[in-house]
């Protein structure tokens, strides 16, 4: 009975398959403009930071012994005296269009796309990215399809049998998985699947090199990673599922004289997916970007490795292009849900 | 009416032994409780009645009277579908057409929904499942029961929301509910529950959520389409307009049991039961000139756990005292016919509520 | 029908049978005057959001509160109502016109500017539910507005708050229980409560009632009733029950998408509505009379829905689904304008009055496709006052047969006959 403007009684709008694609145009811009915002703070964040914090950054590319005629000659070759602006500007421009870094008679061209060059091992970053990136999609992407199918399943029919032991078993061994820190899980399956019974090698075989041996190689990471997504899930999907099982529109099912499993297969399950999928892209996103714990426990030579190993070296260009790179993936990530979310749910395509 | 009286002169108490009956809906002392940390629940509380096919019976009731409870107790839609260990407990009999629904097998009550016995709900925003277009659902509402394909079905979607006054119904079928406005809601709903012709309709608080000029195109559609289809329909509302407008007979809850049924003419005329004066007492009416003061029922509505010991409403009634021996708080009246099909549950003798009515209700109405 | 409405509107704006109002609305001054209010919320889109339209919520209102007396407002979901309800107790920012209280004029005062004004105006909320915190015991709940005000009242806050839990008819040994203790009744009263306890001399309830089961709903509504007789309070009712407005109120404005299409003294309202939409409101209420139930004829049904209120309807916003709209309905809005003492209608034409645009004799199209749902009698009646209709009456009877054509305003003529009497329960 309130006329404000939450409900106004408009016009009907249709929303087919055209509602979907201007949808999908919104958010494929708005991504693009985010995408340029970030590389941009992330560049300054990273290159004004060791200046307040009085770390020459040409000094640490060069190493604590180089003479200061050196340390000059990177510092004009990295650009790094000009103003900030130009800096962000020239760096934005080497990963569209390539760069020249030129300090003298000193010149060197770093193609398309260029993150610069790794201050310790003066490799260029993009190729140490494309290495590493397939190794961490891999885990990511295989652990992501083993806890979407136990988490579902165990949440589903925690919530189908609450209160029963079934619930409360596996509500339990999910709060174990929750609150059991990675490497505690990683290093105790290695330790019994691995090294105690030997079932598994614990060495990483590259996927070209050798399908079953890559897939050794990674059950151990795929279901340590998913143990702990899995317990999350299963919790997120119980409680939603326990929320839609009690709607009006699932009685309104029931009512029709549908069957209980087409009720919650058809009318339950499609409304608790929409809180799962939000989930699913933040977590793919974030885990892209490098799953650090489960990598360093299971000498994964991913992102999250590499960028391990930068900390400590303090190797900014690749913290810088492994942020980036992450940036990117839960970028692209929340835009695959949006879509999802827009196909699954008529109402979000108006908005 | 006259060709009911037979079957409904036997109704006072139906006793839980008696042969299958002869009305096409009978409920025979049905409860319905829910056990709860707190104690048990007892939503419906044996209730019995009788409902005729092309006849509209009203159940009348505050929140936590019972009235939707039952309602959703004839369809069975207490025990589909829940889940966890504290179910409802159900017993008596729901008679549907010479078959009783409690004992039956719960796949065929099944079938029965949506194609015997359908059901409109208050709020048709939340009824409707919002990921789905206004035509998958009424397809698949029809599909449920009738082997066609999609597109005979969805002809006949088509059909229905032209039947209950869709505009252009072949384009607003592929419409989602937030689409469509309240009263259109509404609208589709019912066009939904009619889809396989039921021969029960239960309307709960149809018209509830809707405004007052939606509400009236809402309650001559259902009128209307009473007449076509010839179904039995429950109306259930908390107003006593709207099933003034509808029902042929009027059922009065109070704490989950039936304190007043008979024809409406005879529950609004000749009411004999002071929880019926008051609710007739606390309505302002636009029929009548200004009254001065409306009459309330002192009190709240009472706990469904600790249910007042003897007659549920003596702690709010003005006349608990006028029945001797403090009866009304320590034995539960029972039904009692009051006039031709019309029985009201009161310890107070027929002639001193008739008294009480003449002299102290009705002028001040 | 009509002629006591017509006495009284000679005799005084006071409803002669309110005996009891008498007393308190007779010296009644202008509390509270509104002139073209207007309420818009922007609709923003886009990434840098900008406003691509508004909702006219509140759409140029003017009215006035006599002191001392109840004003309902009425109108369905959207028209505005409760809108209006939050911009005169300056819960929301006006887009436009003036808003004067005791003649000061308290539009665009900012939070300092209302601390005092706080005291005087007070608001009733829908939700006895959500409109008190949980957390807190009703004594600090009720008690709160003197702390807010900084007021310390005679005998302390808790005394006083204990004072005002029995004058709303709560127990006060309650004062330290919580809100979920209550029923939903007893939590309107606590609502009640804290609105009184400063004083205030105008009162705003926004659907106090309409959350409430019908025997609690008499309990507030009578509540309501003593209070202002007790303590010489005004209100500004706003309700979407016409049964309650009308029992409630001396004056009653009606609303519709963001306007006010009439406002009148109750009985005159009630027994002689000007406003074509006034009379569809009234004829849709359901009448608690089984014997109506036949009495099909006397309801005038509206065509669809209420238009959106983003973009409304030019002209008269009611024109597209008048059953009596004519081309200057669609171009030209009707000013507000007082036809007879005590009673303002916006409408070209009015019923039970002479038409305002006589010249315009032909009906819109959606007027026609909306006369088919309008009973006969009521048609014959509004043909008496707009020539369009009266048209198409005679175009209608002349066709079937010609001695109905003779009678347009026979009453009666044409029922069915299978209404056991209509009327018989009146008086």
């Amino acid at each position: 009975m309130t006329a404000g403007p939450g409900r106004p009684p408009g016009p009907a709008v249709r929303g087919g398959p055209l509602a979907v694609l201007a949808y999908l145009m919104r958010r494929l811009f708005a991504a693009a403009v985010m995408l340029v915002v970030i590389i941009m703070v992330v560049f300054s964040i990273f290159f004004l930071i060791p200046k307040w914090a009085g770390v020459d950054v040409a000094l640490s590319f060069v190493g604590k012994q180089a003479d200061p005629a050196a340390v000059e000659a990177v510092r004009v070759k990295l650009g790094l005296g000009d103003p900030v602006y130009v800096q962000v500007w020239e760096f934005f421009k080497g990963i569209f269009a390539g760069r020249t870094y030129a300090a003298g008679g000193d010149v060197t061209h770093c193609s398309a796309p260029c993150f610069g060059y790794s201050f310790r091992s003066e490799q260029a970053i993009w190729p140490v990215l494309t290495d590493r990136f397939p190794v961490t999609l891999g885990l990511a992407l295989g652990a992501a399809v083993l806890w979407l199918i136990f988490g579902l399943a165990a949440g589903v029919l925690s919530a189908l049998k609450r209160g029963s032991l079934w619930d409360r078993g596996a509500m339990i061994v999910a709060l174990a998985g929750v609150s059991l820190p990675i490497y505690f899980t990683g290093l105790l399956s290695l330790a019994i699947f691995s090294y105690g019974l030997g079932w598994l090698d614990a060495q990483y075989v590259p996927l070209e090199d050798s399908f079953t041996g890559w897939i050794g190689g990674m059950i151990l990471p795929w279901v340590t990673l998913a143990f702990l997504y899995a317990a999350m899930y299963a919790r997120i999907t119980r409680a939603t599922m326990l929320e839609i099982l009690g709607e009006d529109y699932i009685r309104t099912a029931r009512a029709k004289g549908l069957r209980e499993p087409v009720v919650i297969r058809k009318h339950a399950m499609r409304s608790t997916m929409t809180p799962i999928l939000t989930m699913l892209g933040m977590d793919l996103g974030a885990l892209i970007g490098g799953a650090i714990l489960t990598e360093t426990t299971f000498s994964l030579p991913g992102l999250g490795q590499a960028v391990l190993h930068a900390i400590k070296n303090q190797d900014l260009p690749i913290i810088l292009g492994v942020t980036l790179i992450t940036s990117l993936a839960v970028l692209i990530a929340n835009l695959v849900v949006d879509v999802l979310y827009a196909v699954i749910d008529p109402r979000v395509r108006l908005s | 009416m006259t060709e009911l009286s037979k079957t409904q002169a036997a109704v006072g108490e139906p006793t839980a032994t008696s042969p299958a009956p002869t009305a096409f809906l009978e409920v025979r002392d049905l409860k319905v409780h829910f056990p709860t940390d707190d104690g048990l629940v007892k939503s419906v509380d044996g209730l019995s009645f009788q409902l005729e096919r092309g006849k509209t019976l009203g159940i009348v009731g505050e929140s936590g009277s019972g009235k939707s409870v039952t309602s959703l107790g004839i369809m069975g839609l207490h025990t589909a579908g829940q889940y966890g260990k504290r179910k409802a407990q159900i017993s008596g009999e729901i008679w549907l057409d010479g078959t009783e629904l409690l004992s039956a097998d719960p796949d065929h009550v099944r079938k029965l929904r949506g194609r015997e016995m359908a059901m409109i709900f208050q709020d048709p925003l939340s009824a409707l499942h919002p990921y789905y277009t206004i035509g998958q659902q009424i397809v698949e509402a029809y599909r449920i029961h009738h082997d066609v394909d999609k597109k005979t079905a969805r002809r006949r979607a088509v059909e229905m929301l032209d039947r209950v006054g869709i505009p252009q119904p072949d384009k607003r079928v592929d419409n989602y509910p937030h689409e469509f406005s309240g009263g259109m809601r509404q609208r589709a709903m019912i066009a939904m529950s009619l889809v396989n012709n039921p021969e029960l309709l239960i309307a709960d608080e149809p018209t509830t959520a809707l405004d007052v000029t939606v509400q009236a195109q809402i309650l001559d559609l259902i009128r209307d389409l009473q007449k076509e289809f010839g179904s039995a329909v429950i109306v259930i509302t908390h107003d006593l307009g709207v099933v003034a407008e509808l029902a042929d007979d009027i059922l009065v809850m109070y704490g989950g049991r039936c304190v007043e049924r008979g024809p409406a003419e005879k529950v609004f005329y000749e009411p004999r039961h002071p929880y019926t004066w008051g609710l007739l007492g606390s309505m302002p009416r636009l029929d009548r000139d200004q009254q001065e003061r409306l009459i309330p029922v002192k009190g709240s509505p009472p706990s469904l756990i600790n249910v007042p010991s003897g007659c549920a409403f003596n702690p709010r009634c003005p006349y608990a005292d006028v029945p001797k021996d403090d009866v009304t708080r320590t034995v539960r009246p029972e039904l009692a016919e009051v006039g031709s099909r019309h029985w009201a549950a009161c310890h107070m003798t027929k002639e001193q509520r008739e008294r009480i009515w003449t002299e102290e209700i009705a002028p001040k109405l | 029908m009509s002629e006591n409405a017509k006495d009284e509107a000679v005799a005084s704006p006071a409803p002669s049978d309110g005996a009891r109002r008498e007393g308190v609305r007779g010296d009644g001054g202008i509390l509270l005057k509104v002139t073209g209010l207007q309420k818009h919320f922007p609709i923003k889109k886009g990434l840098l959001q900008r406003q691509v339209g508004a909702v006219h919520a509140v759409d140029g209102i003017d009215f006035e509160v006599r002191a001392g007396e109840t004003l309902g407002v009425v109108g369905e979901s959207g028209c505005g109502k409760s809108t209006m309800g939050r911009l005169i107790t300056r819960l929301l920012e006006p887009t436009g016109g003036t808003i004067e209280f005791e003649g000061k004029d308290i539009t665009h005062l900012g939070v300092s500017g209302m601390r005092p004004l706080r005291r005087d105006v007070q608001m009733i909320f829908q939700d006895p539910y959500s409109s008190l915190n949980p957390r807190h015991t009703i004594g600090t709940i009720v008690g709160a507005p003197f702390r807010l005000q900084g007021v310390e009242p005679e005998g302390g806050i808790k005394k006083e708050v204990q004072r005002l839990l029995s004058v709303v008819g709560l127990n006060p040994e309650h004062y330290n229980r919580y809100p979920h203790e209550f029923s939903g009744g007893q939590r309107q009263r606590i609502g009640i409560a804290r609105a009184l306890a400063l004083n205030p001399k105008l009162v705003v309830a926004d659907e106090p009632v309409s959350a409430l089961d019908v025997s609690i709903q008499a309990q507030v509504v009578n509540l309501l009733d003593d209070l202002q007789e007790e303590l010489g309070l005004t209100y500004v009712i706003i309700a979407h029950d016409l049964s309650v407005v009308r029992h409630v109120s001396d004056r009653i404005a009606v609303m519709y998408l963001g306007k006010i299409v009439e406002l009148a003294d109750r009985d005159q309202l009630y027994k002689a509505p000007m406003h074509p939409y006034t009379k569809a409101l009234l004829s849709a209420v359901p009448i608690p009379d089984p014997s109506r139930k036949a009495a099909k004829s006397e309801r005038i049904l509206l065509k669809g829905d209420v238009p959106s209120p983003i973009s409304p309807p030019s002209g008269c916003r009611f024109h597209t689904r008048c059953w009596k709209a004519t081309e200057i309905c669609r171009t030209t809005e009707p000013p507000l304008k007082e036809l007879r003492p005590g009673q303002r209608v916006a409408c070209h034409h009015p019923e039970n009055f002479e038409d305002q645009a006589p010249q315009d004799t032909v009906l819109l199209s959606a007027a026609k496709e909306a006369a088919e749902l309008v009973p006969e009698e009521e048609l014959a009646e509004s043909a008496k006052t707009s020539a369009a209709v009266a048209a198409e009456v005679e175009a209608a009877g002349q066709a079937p047969a010609a001695d109905t054509a003779a009678a347009p305003v026979q009453e009666s003529g044409r029922k069915s006959g299978q209404e056991p009497g209509g009327k018989s329960t009146d008086g």
